[in-house]
């Protein structure tokens, strides 16, 4: 175990410094912030003042040092657009995306867990159908319209719902429920699927053998096993809403991380920008790092190779 | 106890079958049979005889869909399995009637460990608590004489070998001392040593509680040491059924007439005379040693550990002859075939050819060379491209070997293959799937000579067919070798089939040569101790030889 989490974490660490690399460079592709943050008529001393302050005037590989250096003593430099850490604005963002994420995965997986075996159970029955049309249907509809439309019908006319914003319960229901319509349609699918192949399986047959229940023949001897497959998607699709629920974010107001990973970027707020991407993207390879165990907890075959 | 006269199960009138694209297929056509308590009825067929099919129904485990038994009544203990409830049926499962399986690994929960899954049958059917199953299980794995019980019980099946785990599915069979024990082919997979020791267990089990045990196989040989009485198996129809020693001494039915005469290794000995002329060996292989280090664990910190797959081995092969490698798993005779094929590179050692060593020539000479020893190998379902035709399969040799064939005159060869291995032109253009085992065997040999190597190396050729099957598989490669003086490496476990087809056996153990002889030394007077072993495991189908080794199990007629 502890061999294998410090081969995994030098891997993690080798992806997060080619990662810091691209992004300190591509985010410099965006054009001077100068011209975002400097009245339009600024004047030429002005705006040598600004670059100057800001380092901006060095050769780009002098820069791309300096980031380095400060990096190493836990340096993540300003924002830009805040005037102050662009650590500290980036931790006030992650809890929200987080915690918006957690709850739309538990979600997802309990509700695809029970709607995927049941649906497995009984293949081509009434409730297979029915999951299989609306998940598929689910998995393929255009999130930011659906946000869009429910707000139109929630909000709007029936006013249940704040239109956005975070608050109180209420308001977590909608970008809740968009977030997770896509994985959850998804794992619906991954679950049946894995489900129909481990309700085949020998092992199963010998559980009929023994006269165990058909209850726990699904939920203790065969869930288990079609877990391994689930798993693997379920973390992706985790990582996936950790990166930003850019557009739930943006279109609900939620002050997340992808929300202010797109206001960064639009006003060239690099330090913000590469921060943000730094730290989604540790919570991005703990969440495998997660899985991996998870895997090994749930299969024997995997701890003992 | 009730009166012994009164069979435990009586089936009547069975009929199971399947929904299929082409409508319903009768797998098994109105079968009665009685199952006395204290008896082992074992039930003979080859593959598609509906002896599985059969049991599964029985059982209550049948695949359904799109299975399901069209008639018939199965009663146990004066109950028709088939027609209580649910939960009636379930109750019984596993407590009056269990049922063990051939391929141990995948019948087996690979994610819980063997203690809880013995349990859980004492949960399940008597209520016990975790701690009180627990104990039983660890009970069981003694009696079924698994060493350190109380600790392996925490393991988890991939953890154990294939007759350890077939010990496991005994004890979890025979938990609830249940009237009736269905073995389903429970050796199969077994080496002959391995398969000795679980028969053993199985009937010294059945005389201690005195149930009745249906014993489900392909092979004549177990069903002769072991059975009572005998039923026999063909197209979903009982054939012949009997007292095993009547059946065995005088077959009734073509089709058990059939099958006993299928049965290899009673002819007499092949003899080679080495002659001068093919007194120098066309293969010489010197010291062919091959170890892999293990390497630790994911999650463990354990030391590599070397284990030796093929230690120092050397043989000669000679023009026309057939050197017979035996063994059982893990004795490195599979290691042998892949290093030859240079599938594996050996840590040392060499293989020469005519003067040249494959193991050290270029790679342009070893293209030439291998036209000269090709292989046939066990699973002819996997070894055959299913996206390929017989044509595509049977001249990709040349497509490689550029020069050995115009392109033109490819169809007329293959043809000729396709004869020589009793095939039909009509068969040229199809695929893999739209052939039985067998004839899929013989497309693999026709593919093997399609470069008309000198030697061909058969891994395990026949051990995935039928008996009967086996034995045309055989006939063939005898004849092809006899035709076109062919040398085999003919590598297998099945000891019947070396005797059948070699001039010289090589026995392995553990990456070791322990023995080497012309065939009649080796079978009629083996010197090594693991040699007498293996051939003292293997079942012998014969009713004399039978009944000397039924009374040593304490069996009797």
């Amino acid at each position: 175990m502890h061999k294998y989490l410090t081969k995994r974490a030098i891997h993690s660490f080798l992806s997060l410094a080619g990662l810091l690399v691209l992004v300190f460079f591509l985010a410099r592709l965006t054009g001077d912030p100068g011209n975002l943050y400097l009245p339009i008529d600024a004047t030429l001393e002005a705006r040598q003042e600004f670059t100057k302050k800001h380092g901006f005037d060095d050769p780009i590989y002098v820069q791309f040092g300096r980031y380095v250096s400060d990096l190493a003593q836990g340096n993540l430099g300003d924002s830009l657009r805040k005037q102050r850490p662009a650590l500290d604005v980036v931790m006030e963002a992650i809890p929200v995306t987080l915690s918006l994420a957690a709850v739309a995965m538990l979600v997802a997986l309990f509700g695809s867990i029970i709607v995927g075996s049941l649906a497995a159970y009984r293949p081509g029955g009434v409730f297979d159908r029915i999951s299989s049309i609306s998940s598929l249907a689910g998995a393929s509809a255009p999130d930011f319209w659906v946000a869009i439309t429910a707000i139109l019908i929630f909000s709007v006319t029936l006013q249940w719902l704040p239109t956005s914003g975070m608050g109180g319960p209420l308001s977590w229901i909608m970008p809740i429920a968009i977030l997770i319509i896509r994985p959850f349609g998804l794992l619906v699918q991954v679950v049946r699927g894995s489900m129909l192949t481990v309700l085949s399986s020998a092992y199963v047959k010998t559980a009929r053998a023994k006269g165990v229940k058909e209850s726990a023949v699904i939920f203790i001897h065969a869930l288990r096993n079609a877990m391994l497959p689930v798993i693997t998607v379920a973390g992706d699709q985790a990582a996936g809403i950790a990166n930003g629920a850019v557009i739930v974010e943006t279109i609900f107001g939620w002050p997340g991380v992808g929300k202010l990973m797109i206001d960064s970027i639009i006003q060239r707020d690099f330090a913000v920008v590469q921060t943000s991407i730094l730290v989604t993207a540790i919570v991005i390879l703990s969440i495998n790092i997660v899985v991996d165990i998870t895997y090994a907890i749930l299969d024997p075959r995997i701890r003992h190779k | 106890m009730s009166d012994p006269k009164v069979p435990v199960l009586s089936v009547r009138d069975l009929a199971v079958a399947f929904h299929t694209g082409s409508g319903e297929f009768d797998a098994v056509k109105s079968i009665s049979f009685d199952l006395h308590r204290g008896e082992t009825l074992a039930i003979l067929g080859e593959s598609g005889s509906g002896k599985s099919v059969s049991s599964s129904a029985i059982m209550g485990i049948l695949d359904s869909p799109p299975g399901f038994i069209r008639g018939g009544t199965a009663y146990l203990d004066g109950e028709n399995l088939f027609e209580m409830s649910q939960t009636a049926r379930r109750n019984l499962m596993g407590d009056k009637i269990a049922m063990i399986f051939q391929d141990t690994l995948a019948h087996l929960n690979p994610v819980y460990s063997i203690g809880w899954q013995i349990s859980e049958c004492f949960k399940v059917h008597r209520g016990f608590s975790t701690k009180e199953a627990w104990g039983r299980a660890v009970d069981l794995l003694e009696k079924v004489q698994m060493p350190n019980a109380a600790t392996r019980a925490h393991d988890y099946p991939h953890q154990f070998s294939g007759g350890q785990r077939q010990r496991i599915m005994i004890a979890m069979a025979l938990a609830l001392e249940p009237e009736i024990l269905i073995a389903d082919e429970p050796t199969t997979a077994l080496d002959v040593t391995v398969q000795a020791q679980i028969l053993n267990l199985l009937i010294a089990l059945r005389n201690e509680s005195n149930m009745g045990l249906i014993l489900i196989t392909h092979d004549l040989g177990v069903a002769a040491e072991i059975a009572d009485r005998l039923i026999v198996m063909n197209q979903g129809e009982i054939v012949e059924q009997g007292l095993v020693h009547e059946v065995f001494a005088k077959p009734k039915h073509p089709y058990t007439q059939r099958l006993m005469n299928a049965i290899p290794g009673r002819g007499p000995y092949r003899d080679l005379v080495v002659s001068d002329e093919i007194a120098k060996p066309i293969l010489e292989v010197r010291d062919l040693t091959k170890h892999y280090a293990v390497s630790s664990g994911l999650f463990s910190n354990s030391t590599n550990s070397i284990v030796k797959a093929c230690d120092g081995v050397s043989f000669d092969l000679h023009k026309g002859e057939t050197l017979g490698i035996v063994g059982e798993s893990g004795s490195g005779k599979t290691t042998v075939a892949n290093m030859l094929l240079k599938l594996v590179e050996p840590n040392s050692g060499t293989a020469t050819l005519d003067g040249e060593d494959i193991f050290s020539v270029t790679k342009d000479r070893l293209l030439l060379l291998r036209r000269r020893f090709q292989a046939v190998f066990q699973d002819p379902f996997a070894s055959l491209n299913p996206t390929m035709n017989v044509f595509d399969i049977i001249s990709e040799p040349w497509r490689i070997h550029k020069d050995v064939m115009a392109k033109d005159r490819y169809r007329q060869r293959v043809l000729e293959l396709l004869d020589a291995v009793g095939m039909v032109a009509d068969h040229i253009d199809r695929y893999p799937h739209e052939f039985s085992g067998g004839q899929r065997q013989r497309i693999a040999i026709a593919r093997a000579l399609a470069l008309q190597p000198e030697i061909i190396i058969c891994d395990e050729a026949v051990s995935a067919l039928d008996v009967s099957i086996q034995a045309q598989i055989i006939k063939l490669l005898g004849e092809l070798r006899d035709e076109f003086g062919l040398s085999y490496l003919f590598i297998a476990h099945d000891l019947p089939v070396v005797r059948e087809l070699s001039d010289r056996v090589i026995v392995m153990k553990a990456g070791n040569i322990v023995e080497q002889g012309t065939v009649q030394q080796i079978f009629e007077a083996p010197k090594n101790p693991y040699t007498i072993d293996l051939l003292a495991a293997n079942p012998i189908p014969d009713p004399a030889q039978m009944m000397a080794r039924r009374t040593a199990r304490g069996i009797g007629i």
